[in-house]
């Protein structure tokens, strides 16, 4: 039980895990989580990994959009642009442990440029500039066809360790949450930083965080570095888990779902985007579960599928705004408080 | 000198649907701020229920036309009671993705009952082309441009003259005194939901006449916001005006440059215009307070 949390120090009371027990479950799940390729078959291992490359990819928008307060509709181009730098990386021969930084850094340059807009508008207007930059760069995609292999998609080599071939979802597996639990680590520290408090300064009311003294042009641009610093992440160890892309994979769409799932989530929170990830990808996958059982009744619910799961998707994120604004990370912590404050209400 | 004024003309007349789209992003961006993400959704949802009443239930074109606008306001309606109403003073982002929700809840359902072939819709006009010299556009150019010309005039005199045009635009320009006054804001943002369907609709309509109806209609739309961007998103001379001139460009760049050219000119022209002049040509330059 978690009874009787009492903070000495400063330092206790920011701790990531402030109780013993906290930590204790922590441990067992991450223990649990570690061991999954042992035990998890194929298909559930697959998912696993697609959900931590998500996660990495809408940490990095939660940071931009639900930390800093501007909207990004371009965070899947972010991905392509990393999965492309770690395809010519890879290429070169560079080792997958220098490549998916190279990669991060080389997404955070372009994230830059395409944040610079921010600077001058905000809002609406942002918005409909990373539009923009989502279909450039998608152009980019189809038809710089030197660089990036046009509409046949590009092949990526895999990556070696030590000699060991990072292939297949087990060893992949490890690669992707270990990038997942550092990039976690860094946002959930992110928020007990000067970077992070102006962050959110910045979005409740970018004017008053200038005459608090933040810089707003330092501000804005290192959050989107770091947003699309993330998803340049995610787009190569997007491109080593599925060894060959197309530019179809990141396109508006795709933008979109890391939207939805922030939202779904939980703005400006870690836990909601690790949920809002997880939740988002695995509804489509309920969706055809379910189809394929009542195929039997309905036959021509396979020919739906689609369709529905649009329809779905999009009363997922209306409901959410409308009855869950703050997302599936308020009703974990709900549950949460119900169990620590048992028997009592709350 | 003649293919120049060739691609000229054709882009010009292109443009009169752009302003139709853009039209309705303005009315609802004007009485609401809020920027519709469905629109191009509405418009193919109009289009479908035309093509039903049109094609499925044999009505004749203009009756077609006229219950496609009724059903359309009702939707509006419904759209703007559930979706927008709860969230009204909510964050822009919150707003934005709602809509953004609408159109995939539309597209979804719109693919599922009417499917994602192409189908060819009759036109309620008859079409002419035009012939100078040794230029020709084609008729359904023409045929659109007059019906987006006559509409949009239509609109403007609604605007100037009629009462309920009047309390629109004062809703526009300010909520609080305009609510002071006695005019009922809810009444006039439900009014710019019905108006935005209905010009959406007929902007719709006159596309899917010209080159097929299936769902990828909708994502035609989003270009637009090239031309609202430019235009100021709270003007509507803003938006005929850059609608025109947005419609030119991408007909002389897809002419001289090539086809492809046409998914990326309008993003560039944003892209462009909100580094050099956020808000537009005619737009009203926000002054923020503390």
């Amino acid at each position: 039980m978690r009874i009787g949390v009492f903070h000495e120090t400063y330092a206790s009371e920011e701790s990531l895990l402030d109780s013993q027990t906290q930590r204790a479950v922590f441990a067992v799940f991450l223990a649990a989580f570690l061991a999954l390729p042992l035990y998890g078959s194929d298909y559930v291992l697959a998912m696993v990994c697609i959900v931590g490359i998500h996660l990495i990819a809408v940490i990095g928008l939660n940071i931009i959009t639900g930390n800093t307060g501007l909207i990004s509709l371009s965070q899947a181009a972010f991905m392509g642009v990393g999965c492309y730098s770690v395809a010519w990386a890879a290429r070169w021969g560079i080792p997958f442990y220098f490549a998916l930084p190279l990669a991060g850094a080389l997404t955070a340059l372009v994230g830059v440029l395409v944040g610079l807009p921010s600077l001058r508008v905000k809002g609406l207007y942002l918005a409909i500039a990373t539009l923009a930059a989502q279909f450039i760069l998608s152009f980019c995609f189809r038809e710089w066809e030197s660089v990036t292999g046009g509409v046949g998609g590009i092949r990526i080599p895999r990556a070696y360790l030590f000699g060991i071939e990072l292939s297949g979802d087990r060893r992949l597996f490890y690669l992707i949450f270990s990038c997942v639990f550092l990039l976690g680590l860094l946002a959930c520290n992110l928020s007990r930083t000067y970077v992070g408090r102006a962050f959110v300064a910045v979005r409740d009311r970018d004017i008053s965080a200038e005459i608090l003294g933040v810089n707003l042009l330092r501000a804005k641009l290192l959050a989107f570095a770091m947003g699309s610093f993330y998803a340049g992440v995610a787009g190569g160890l997007l491109g080593y888990f599925y060894g060959a892309v197309t530019p179809t994979y990141f396109d508006f769409g795709l933008s979109v779902f890391y939207l939805a799932a922030i939202i779904v989530g939980g703005l400006g929170s870690v836990l909601g985007s690790v949920l809002g990830a997880a939740f988002m990808t695995l509804v489509p996958e309920v969706l055809r579960v379910a189809t394929d059982l009542a195929r039997p009744w309905f036959p021509g619910l396979a020919g739906l599928l689609l369709p529905m799961g649009q329809v779905v998707f999009g009363v997922l994120i209306i409901g959410f705004l409308i009855f869950e604004p703050h997302g599936l990370a308020e009703i974990w912590a709900r549950v949460r408080r119900a169990f620590v404050l048992w028997p009592a209400k709350t | 000198m003649s293919e120049f004024i060739e691609f000229s003309l054709l882009g010009l007349f292109s443009g009169g649907v752009y302003a139709l789209i853009a039209l309705g992003f303005v009315l609802i961006y004007k009485c609401t701020r809020v920027i519709n993400f469905a629109i191009g959704e509405v418009m193919m949802l109009g289009a479908y229920f035309y093509y039903t009443a049109n094609v499925i239930f044999g009505v004749s074109p203009l009756e077609a036309v006229v219950l496609a606008l009724i059903s359309i306001s009702i939707f509006s309606l419904i759209f703007e009671y559930l979706v927008l109403r709860p969230l009204s003073g909510q964050p822009v982002v919150s707003v934005l993705m709602a809509t953004i929700g609408l159109a995939s809840i539309i597209h979804g359902m719109v693919e599922a009952t009417w499917g994602s072939d192409t189908v060819n819709v009759p036109r309620p006009f008859p079409s002419m082309r035009l012939i100078f010299g040794d230029v020709l556009v084609p008729g359904s150019v023409v045929t659109n441009f007059a019906a987006a010309v006559v509409l949009i005039g239509l609109f403007s005199v609604f605007f100037r003259y009629s009462k309920t045009g009047v309390t629109l635009r004062a809703t526009a320009s300010d909520p609080v005194t305009a609510a002071t006054l006695g005019i009922d804001i809810r009444y006039a943002q439900r009014l710019s939901w019905v108006l935005a369907g209905i010009v959406g609709t007929i902007a719709g309509v006159l596309i899917s006449t010209a080159s097929g109806l299936s769902p990828l209609l909708s994502a035609g739309a989003l270009s637009v916001f090239a031309v609202i961007i430019l235009g100021g998103l709270d003007s509507v001379l803003g938006a005929i005006v850059a609608a025109l001139a947005v419609g030119w460009m991408e007909s002389i760049v897809v002419g001289y440059v090539g086809g492809k050219a046409r998914d990326v000119v309008p993003y560039l022209t944003v892209l462009g215009i909100l580094m050099i002049r956020p808000y537009g040509l005619f737009g009203t330059r926000q002054i923020e307070r503390l």
